[in-house]
């Protein structure tokens, strides 16, 4: 073994696990980046009028996203309704009563649910709700977001309840409850936590879509009342705004970025600290 | 208890937020971005002298509006292109076409070095967008503008990316001045462009020919006026070279023989040496049947103050005002909705 | 398990029959069991549906293009002469872009994570690196248009062409004019978006390595680079694999922040700096406005070309990551 071999593979080590730390640091280094940037441009922009007014018509400046903002929120709300219910059954199916090849199939087809991109759902909303009624609507924008909620919240209800130990059902057993009863009283509440915290990142991740609003919910300059309008939302408005030449509308697009960026990373940031006292929550 | 007054709170919200203001009428609209400006101003006055009244109009492009306008998603479109006897075909209901403003559509620039205006020959326009004049500095340009320093530059070519009443405006035009785009590519709200990047929208182009050098791209007036954006002159059928401005558009609009009955004309590249050659009339296209009374009364009502008071705003966006006999044919012409 | 009951109660009889089944459901257990079934059921009918809409909605395109719908460059709504090919093209290229750069960048980062760094730090970081891929399309979207494109225009841009344009060969990926947007800036919004998830999973799939395999590699006076490299990845190999696959079915399906920087031409070009068009962003542009039957069924059959690439791929991913996580890899 001569030493110039050696020194070599010395330095190579060197180098190379450097280079790792690097490549560790730059990916970090792009989140808080992004962060920076959003709060920078969008700071700035955050204003009374912004949080308060509807938009203005074009060129004039002034006008806010306060029809988008609470746009968003009524979206969630029915993803939520939609979305949450299957999800939540489902997961309890998988994880308690579920026979071999069925489960096998459902938890087959939900991982497809979750891979499918959200443009083709929204075609598939497009169709199914949008279609048939001849209009653009609050309800077929929810549905879209809602089936995008159910993968993601099978997955963590079913990680959730396969976690609590069986010593605990067979307790509850053991005292004569019949197996339902576990589930409702024993089981779901023990893994309660995790199962909100769950459904919560589920609805931070649909917040953000924009694809499949584009041609459900479509978008609105007016509030929106009841649940058959069309209806404008934050990823809407910021796509709208930020392709557009006016620097007042680009000012716009960054504060509402700012505050979508905002509340996601605030749900996510909350929930994960939540779960890490006790497991891990994998975002694939 | 907690569960139950959560889920009554919650009903409550649901029931306060689905009921619709009693008598409010929503109007859903879509189509052109062209007069997105003009339109977005007039939704909005109107709106404040009649509350109970709210066109939602989306600027998705002028083959959106129609699209939509098809499948019933929207009460009423608009467009900047007329649609083809094989579209109203198409149709399940008969359309009315409504002239609403005059516009003109204009070539943007941004080329380093040159703030000022460039006179665009006909075949220049032409060259540029089929791909066959590629460089700033080529002669068909200079010859044009002697005295400005053209870089010997790649041209970046900008147009529209979605279907487009603008483009349809832009392409009708090539199309009678060129030969070669009329055989190679044609007219249409979407063509098979030869080169260039695609914008969504009035907006998009606008907005990528701000940002990037040495680009070229065509949108309604009033979106570069509104963003500062350099624009030049065109060359028109009596071989001035005009920039475009509510005299030019209004000359070419008088210049078109008489308007027929359903309105659908096209004003491009018109005869004249005051007449600006890329204008044209833009549309609202309403259903002749309308179930809905309310609905109907809302648009008939919309319609006759668009062509009396409205026509007060369209000047101070750039937009030329629809000529007299025009107005007056479309007043008639409301009668035809039921 | 099965779906019995399980009470202590005297097990009466009848054991078996619509009698006792009536008396199970009295239980609450079966009812239970069949209201959680209907559920799960539900999800197989909502993805059902969506591949019958796709598949039913795209009729018209599919009998008129057959499989010519593939390689067909042209997309011409006047002739109403479709092809899917420039769009696969500009999804496939824009996907193996972000790849080439976010694999490396991925992986490192995750060897770092999982190697190096110590236990907390390594804690910390990936907590981050998750919070990254929380971050909505839409603001990758904002960055692309306001951050990267004048970046690769004014400087990044020409120093591709100056440099590996130069090259001969390698050279025409990084030809002609310099828009700014194009195929290239969007591999590297997707390679951002898409960093996370390799990050995410290699890092899982090298925790599982056993010890004693570095161990051994270090008993044999191998450094901690080469145990890293030479042992460790190539055991965790097919999970690796696994986490590249479901990056790219993610950046396949990319919508927003592609649309916003990939300059909107459904062209085929070798110059990864010329614009480009995604199925995606296609979709999204025209869906709204596709005038006539045909452009629709275009739209919705390139819809389903998409979904039936991320299926594959995605089908592929699940197998190679489950496959390492309960064998642990066998080096080769």
């Amino acid at each position: 073994m001569n030493r110039a071999l050696l020194i070599w593979r010395k330095s190579l080590n060197v180098v190379m696990l450097t280079l790792t730390g690097v490549a560790a640091l730059s990916v970090v280094s792009v989140l808080f980046l992004i962060l920076g940037y959003l709060i920078w441009h969008g700071g700035a922009s955050l204003s009374w009028n912004f949080f308060t007014q509807l938009p203005k018509p074009v060129g004039e400046t002034g006008g806010g996203m306060a029809n988008a903002i609470v746009g968003s929120l009524k979206l969630l709300l029915l993803a939520a309704v939609i979305g949450l219910p299957v999800g939540l059954m489902a997961g309890v199916y998988l994880a308690e009563f579920g026979g071999q090849t069925f489960s096998f199939v459902i938890r087959y087809t939900t991982d497809l649910l979750n891979g499918v991109p959200s443009i083709v759902i929204g075609i598939f909303a497009y169709s199914l709700v949008v279609l048939p009624v001849k209009h653009f609507s609050t309800l077929a924008g929810g549905f879209a977001l809602g089936i995008m909620v159910i993968p993601i919240t099978v997955r963590s209800t079913e990680e959730f309840l396969r976690a609590i130990p069986g010593t605990l059902r067979e307790g509850a057993m053991a005292l004569g409850a019949s197996k339902w009863k576990t589930i409702a009283t024993v089981v779901l509440p023990a893994a309660s936590g995790g199962i909100l915290t769950g459904m919560l990142l589920a609805l931070a991740r649909v917040a953000g879509e924009t694809a499949p609003l584009l041609f459900t919910a479509f978008s609105n300059r007016f509030w929106s009342p009841g649940w058959s309008q069309p209806i404008a939302s934050l990823p809407v408005m910021i796509y709208t705004y930020a392709i557009a030449p006016y620097d007042d509308w680009h000012r716009q697009a960054w504060a509402a970025g700012l505050v979508l960026l905002g509340l996601v990373l605030l749900a996510n940031l909350g929930c994960r600290l939540a779960l890490n006292r006790g497991g891990n929550v994998r975002s694939v | 208890m907690k569960k139950t007054s959560l889920v009554v709170s919650i009903l409550l919200i649901l029931a306060i937020t689905a009921a619709a203001q009693a008598g409010t009428i929503l109007l859903n609209a879509a189509g052109a971005t062209f007069p997105y400006p003009i339109y977005s101003k007039w939704f909005d006055v109107y709106h404040q002298k009649d509350p109970n009244i709210q066109i939602n109009y989306q600027s998705i492009g002028s083959g959106g509006g129609i699209r939509q306008l098809l499948a019933g998603t929207v009460d009423f479109g608009a467009s900047d292109g007329p649609m083809s006897d094989d579209q109203l075909k198409e149709a399940k209901i008969k359309i009315l076409h409504f002239p609403t403003v005059l516009g003109a559509v204009i070539p943007i620039y941004n080329v380093s070095g040159v703030s000022g205006e460039l006179n665009f020959t006909q075949k220049a326009l032409a060259g540029i967008y089929l791909g066959t004049i590629t460089k700033w500095n080529d002669p068909e340009i200079a010859g044009a503008n002697s005295g400005v320093n053209l870089p010997a530059t790649d041209i970046v070519v900008v147009h529209r990316a979605d279907g487009s009443g603008t483009s349809y405006i832009w392409t009708d035009f090539l199309s009678k001045i060129s030969d070669d785009w009329k055989n190679k590519v044609g007219k249409g709200t979407s063509v098979q462009w030869p080169v260039g990047l695609g914008g969504k929208g009035n907006e998009g182009v606008a907005g990528l020919v701000k940002q990037t050098p040495s680009s070229i791209g065509y949108v309604e007036l009033i979106y570069a006026v509104q963003n500062n954006i350099t624009f030049g002159k065109v060359q028109n059928a009596s071989g001035k070279f005009l920039k475009a401005d509510l005299a030019g558009v209004t000359a070419a609009a008088a210049a078109a023989k008489d308007m027929p009955d359903d309105f659908r004309v096209s004003i491009t590249n018109e005869p004249g040496p005051t007449v600006y050659p890329i204008s044209s009339f833009t549309w609202l296209l309403i259903p002749a049947q309308i179930s809905d009374a309310a609905k109907r009364d809302a648009i008939k009502g919309f319609l006759k103050w668009m062509l009396t008071e409205g026509q007060g705003y369209n000047e101070g966006l750039a937009y030329a005002r629809l000529p007299k006999p025009v107005i007056e044919k479309e007043l008639k012409a409301i009668s035809l909705i039921q | 398990m099965t779906s019995t009951v399980t009470t202590i109660q005297h097990a009466a009889p009848p054991y078996s029959g619509p009698r006792a089944f009536v008396r199970r459901l009295r239980h609450g257990d079966e009812i239970a069991h069949l209201i959680t079934l209907t559920f799960a059921a539900a999800i197989l009918l909502i993805t059902s549906m969506l591949v019958w809409e796709l598949w039913v909605n795209s009729h018209l395109s599919r009998a008129k293009f057959g499989w010519n719908f593939f390689w067909t460059q042209t997309w011409d709504p006047i002739f109403d002469n479709f092809g899917a090919a420039p769009f696969i093209y500009g999804t496939l290229v824009t996907s193996i872009v972000a790849l080439v750069i976010a694999v490396p960048l991925g992986l490192a980062s995750a060897i770092f994570l999982s190697e190096l760094a110590p236990r907390k730090i390594s804690d910390a970081v990936s907590f981050l690196i998750d919070l990254l891929a929380a971050v909505p399309s839409v603001i990758y979207g904002l960055l692309g248009i306001f951050v990267v494109v004048p970046l690769m225009r004014s400087w990044l841009g020409p120093f591709l062409i100056n440099t590996l344009g130069k090259v001969p060969v390698l050279g025409k990926l990084f030809a002609g004019p310099n828009y700014g947007v194009g195929f290239f800036t969007a591999g590297i919004v997707l390679a951002i978006m898409v960093v996370p998830f390799i990050i995410s999973v290699s890092r899982e799939v090298l925790l599982t390595v056993p010890r004693e395999q570095r161990e051994a590699a270090l008993a044999l006076g191998a450094t901690r680079w080469e145990s890293t490299s030479k042992v460790v990845v190539p055991w965790a190999r097919t999970g690796i694999m696994g986490s590249i696959f479901l990056a790219l079915a993610r950046a396949l399906g990319e919508t927003m922040a592609v649309t916003m920087v990939i300059g909107n031409d459904p062209k085929i070009s070798a110059s990864l700096l010329h614009p480009g068009y995604t199925i995606a962003a296609v979709i999204a542009n025209e869906f709204t406005e596709a005038t006539g039957d045909l452009y629709l069924s275009a739209l919705i059959e390139l819809g389903l070309v998409l979904f039936l690439m991320t299926f594959i791929l995605n089908g592929l991913a699940r197998i190679l990551i489950v496959a390492t996580e309960r064998g642990g890899g066998r080096p080769a």
